[in-house]
């Protein structure tokens, strides 16, 4: 196989991670709007834990995207 | 067809070298110092003519002072209060130069690693000095966790070190992946306005709501670098 061509299916695999991620950010936002709902009182406290664990998940995307980047741009 | 990792180039200025060690003025360097002096500017001038009942301004730079104090008392307790000057410095140059990378042909210097790495490196040093001066060699009881089984720690010892060391790996590669990934897709999406003409309004309606959301993301990951350096701070002040 042509190296250019590896390089390219190896940064394509390298995004696999975005499967996890989406997943992941998924179920922060699911469980925050559930707690949300079902007590509106405590939005104040919840909310700020959400977005937290939104950004640390996020982080784990960039990390891949950032991976496929070092590889492509090699 | 533009590069659109041409924004992240570093310049010098002003050329200048110490025994073959290059320590050019670079355009990096000048954003970091307007960084500085906005800060000093915003907070300065708010809250030189304070008065008890706060004009616009005064508001402004009391919701930020009162947002990090919030915070730091919410993660860390009244023992970190000492620090507080730290947090918020940290707090407010990462902000500065997040927002003042989004004004265009601006130069965003925490999109560059080696920044994000240096101001990873001094929220984990400190961290890591005030757990030592607090415990001395006590702080190493860091690294076995409350109620974990004898037969587990040769396991759970080299996990919890190597989890410590990684922090401010990952502290510098998330801030620095997030305004370099934004800032490259913003790029790619002007790119593609211009290529496709009339056409091009779809791209640029897109690159509007992007724009929103890097200001949001630029809002947010110096939210998370400070109050992870707060959580950081917890552990040395209180070892779990």
């Amino acid at each position: 196989m042509d190296v250019e061509a590896a390089r390219m299916i190896g940064a394509g695999l390298a995004v696999f991670a975005l499967a996890g991620v989406g997943l992941g950010i998924g179920l922060i936002f699911s469980s925050l709007i559930t707690s949300v709902s079902r007590n509106p009182s405590s939005r104040e406290q919840v909310f700020p834990i959400g977005i937290l664990g939104f950004a640390l998940t996020e982080a784990v995307a960039l990390f891949a995207l950032l991976i496929a980047f070092l590889i492509l741009f090699k | 067809m533009f590069d659109p990792l041409h924004q992240f180039e570093i310049h010098s200025l002003i050329s200048f070298q110490i025994k073959g060690i290059d320590l050019s003025f670079t355009n990096s360097s000048l954003f970091m110092v307007i960084a500085v002096l906005a800060t000093t500017i915003f907070l300065v001038g708010g809250m030189s003519r304070s008065q008890l009942i706060p004009g616009r301004w005064q508001s402004m730079t009391e919701i930020m002072y009162a947002f990090v104090a919030n915070m730091l008392d919410e993660t860390v307790g009244i023992k970190g209060q000492k620090y507080f000057p730290f947090i918020f410095t940290i707090f407010m140059f990462i902000l500065m130069g997040n927002i003042i990378g989004m004004i265009p042909y601006n130069f965003t210097f925490t999109s560059h690693l080696i920044v994000t790495f240096g101001l990873a490196m001094i929220a984990f040093g400190v961290a890591t000095l005030i757990g030592f001066i607090r415990h001395g060699f006590h702080y190493f009881s860091l690294f076995i966790p409350k109620g974990a089984p004898i037969y587990m720690l040769p396991l759970i010892v080299p996990i919890e070190i190597l989890s410590y060391l990684s922090r401010p790996i990952s502290l510098a590669v998330r801030l620095f992946a997030n305004m370099m990934a934004g800032h490259t897709m913003l790029k790619v999406f002007a790119g593609f306005t211009v290529m496709l003409g009339v056409f091009g309004i779809a791209p640029l309606f897109v690159n509007t709501l992007l724009t929103a959301f890097e200001i949001l993301v630029a809002v947010l990951q110096a939210y998370v670098f400070t109050i992870l350096t707060c959580i950081y701070l917890h552990d040395s002040i209180h070892l779990h």
